[in-house]
């Protein structure tokens, strides 16, 4: 059923849909609205769940693996600060192998403080071994959350993941969000199973302390089960279509069979690009976009394949890795290093804060690339699109 | 020994084998513990000592479910149990505990505790307190007693070692107004076990203070680490009480000695406060402050 609602709304009802048994939460701008919604199916008697108020985001997902590792569905939502006081816990969810699911209001980081859209808070924690799922639009972020406990659950992965949608542009934005009913959620998400769990008629120790004799191991498992989630990530996919009728790819393709110059976006600039492609083709400019829609584990042989036909990618990217330029343009780059044939690539800084991007900022990504196309050379590495640079 | 570590209607839950060093009080704490609550019981352990000594895979001392997150979280992740348990039906009279040193209560813990108490988690939280971070080496903590020497609060020519009185953590937990709140010592094991069987029985945060030497970091003969447990009960360094509800009014002494030894007996046993003992003046306001300590207690 169609009905109009917000980001923050749309991951709550995903929530809801999936009946966590225990939703830990802590309230932070952009995703404030995710609790006070859980608090109203909790109050009003629509959800059955362990509504946890923790005192912080550390213990909330704190919480959280204390929760999962007694067998419980655990879902909560974060952004920002409130994801970076969870790091320390995001790496040790993923060492635990705990299938949490987290939204988060993709939000810049301090300083100075700014609570608008920007990617750097969940993109910083791409090496913490979650899932990483990026929405462009709330029916995504509803899609996605759902989505996410079944890969995570699943037992070849058994894995926490994170549903990316960007500050106030989709959080706080009304749009309208195809609704699933719950009878066909059940259907398509089963009950949990835990692989192992506190349990005094078998008692285990769990979070054991790892010594260098088998330390390196457990990271190796960890990384396979995160890059064979590919292959499980691609199934769910299949089968979310099949139950609801949309269709998803960890990454899709636009206008790119022809394309001279291609951007590589994630998240909510999506529709903005999509649209500058748009101008651009009836300009006669062959553009095209990619949009990675599952940053982990990386889709790089998708990337490549979808890239491999443009003279230059540029990666637009709402996040920076400081010191050095875009982080998914390094991760990119690197896995295209060692290929004959690769396009030129560049890296491409906007949006930071909340800083509207426009299509004209992709027009004037465009022009740089035609440049690098006539064999020129950009001035800066990264290059910024939207700087305003009379006030540095 | 008068008391014997385990009744013998008790089952130990605690294997011997594990790396803690020969004489360690919290090892010693947790098999007490263990053995008095039984095995129907879930403990979420913060980082130390304790996780470090017990856990090395594939070997275990543990035998109850056990789970090991960080060091800051013990009370938050038990939390998570709580609530896993309650909403999904299992809890069945399960025990559910918070193990930590002091570091991870009196200090990096400290907001996970209160939000644990105040929420009215069904968890028993127990603080092992060896009054340092020996974990890492003895580093001073807020638990250090003044006089102290550790390795981050060293004696010396212009130093007394820990210039700062130790936190009041039981206190301030009672605070909360929880169900039931305790101090003790590995030393007295009846008392310390009825007060783990105590609140094993209430319905809602219980937090249990169990003073731990450690040989270590207290540079003591590890053969006298139950008596100088002892010894410092009676001397009044450590308080042994316990409440039950809000009311300060309603603390019970669970002992009170009789004639209060000197705490310079207390001191001079361990190697982190002989620097004190050419120090007349700081050995006598550590005998005023413990004196104000026990008139508060009415002895």
């Amino acid at each position: 059923m169609m009905q109009i609602m917000r980001g923050n709304e749309a991951t709550a009802l995903a929530a809801k849909l999936c009946r966590p048994n225990v939703i830990p939460a802590y309230p932070i701008t952009p995703s404030t609205m995710f609790p006070e919604r859980i608090s109203e199916y909790v109050a009003d008697g629509e959800l059955d769940t362990y509504f946890l108020l923790a005192e912080s985001e550390h213990s909330a997902i704190s919480a959280g693996i204390g929760a999962s590792v007694t067998g419980a569905r655990v879902c909560t939502a974060t952004a920002s600060q409130g994801l970076a006081l969870m790091h320390e816990m995001l790496f040790i969810a993923a060492g635990m192998r705990l299938p949490i699911v987290m939204a988060v209001g993709n939000r810049a980081l301090s300083a100075p403080i700014n609570i608008w859209a920007d990617q750097q808070d969940t993109v910083s924690e791409r090496d913490a071994g979650w899932i990483h799922f990026y929405a462009e639009n709330n029916q995504e972020s509803l899609d996605f959350m759902i989505m996410a406990f079944k890969v995570g659950e699943d037992k070849r992965v058994y894995l926490p993941a994170m549903v990316g949608l960007d500050a106030f542009v989709l959080t706080h934005t009304m749009e309208p969000v195809d609704v699933p009913e719950q009878a066909a959620v059940d259907r398509f998400l089963p009950k949990y199973e835990p692989h192992c769990i506190l349990d005094p008629k078998n008692p285990m120790t769990i979070g054991a302390l790892g010594t260098p004799d088998v330390y390196m191991e457990t990271r190796y498992a960890l990384q396979k089960a995160l890059m064979d989630s590919a292959a499980v990530i691609d199934e769910v996919f299949k089968q979310f279509a099949t139950a609801f009728g949309r269709k998803y790819e960890r990454v899709s393709k636009y206008r790119t069979e022809d394309a001279d110059v291609i951007f590589v976006t994630m998240g909510s600039m999506t529709g903005t690009a999509r649209v500058a492609v748009d101008r651009m083709r009836e300009r006669g400019k062959k553009a095209g976009l990619v949009k990675i829609t599952v940053l982990r584990p990386f889709p790089s042989r998708e990337l490549k394949e979808a890239l491999v036909k443009a003279k230059v990618v540029a990666v637009a990217e709402r996040a920076i890795s400081l010191g050095y330029g875009g982080a998914v343009y390094g991760e990119l780059a690197g896995h295209f290093v060692n290929d004959i044939k690769r396009p030129i690539l560049s890296s491409f800084i906007m949006g930071l804060g909340g800083r509207d991007i426009l299509p004209e900022h992709f027009d004037e990504i465009f022009a740089k690339c035609e440049r690098l196309i006539a064999g020129g050379k950009l001035e800066e590495f990264p290059e910024w699109a939207g700087l305003n640079r009379e006030v540095l | 020994m008068a008391e014997d570590a385990s009744a013998p209607e008790e089952r130990e839950l605690f294997a011997s084998g594990h790396r803690g060093c020969a004489g360690c009080g919290e090892m010693n704490a947790v098999r007490q513990v263990l053995a008095a609550a039984g095995p129907n019981t879930i403990v979420a352990n913060a980082t130390g000592c304790l996780e470090v000594a017990t856990t090395a895979w594939p070997e275990t001392a543990w035998e109850v479910p056990w789970v090991h997150a960080a060091f800051e979280n013990a009370a938050a992740v038990a939390s998570g149990v709580d609530a896993a348990l309650t909403q999904m039906k299992k809890r069945q009279g399960i025990n559910v505990f918070a193990f930590a040193g002091d570091g991870g209560t009196f200090d990096i813990g400290f907001q996970a505790i209160s939000g644990m108490l105040e929420r009215q988690q069904k968890v028993i939280f127990v603080v092992y307190d060896n009054e340092a971070y020996m974990n890492t080496g003895i580093q001073r903590c807020s638990s250090t007693p003044y006089g102290a020497s550790t390795t981050t609060c060293p004696a010396g020519t212009c130093s007394i070692g820990e210039t700062k009185a130790k936190k009041p953590m039981a206190m301030i937990v009672a605070a909360h107004g929880i169900k039931y709140t305790a101090t003790a010592t590995i030393g007295y094991h009846a008392d310390l076990k009825r007060k783990v069987k105590r609140a094993c029985e209430l319905e809602g945060p219980c937090f249990l203070h169990v003073l731990a030497p450690c040989p270590t970091g207290w540079r003591h003969d590890s053969a006298d680490t139950v008596a100088l447990s002892r010894l410092a009960v009676e001397t009044g360094m450590f308080i042994m009480w316990e409440l039950e509800g809000k009311n300060l009014k309603d603390i019970k002494l669970s002992r009170k000695p009789k004639e209060r030894k000197p705490v310079l007996e207390y001191l001079k046993a361990q190697g982190r406060f002989r620097h004190l003992l050419k120090q007349p003046e700081v050995l006598a306001k550590i005998q005023k402050d413990v004196d104000e300590q026990c008139a508060q207690f009415g002895f």
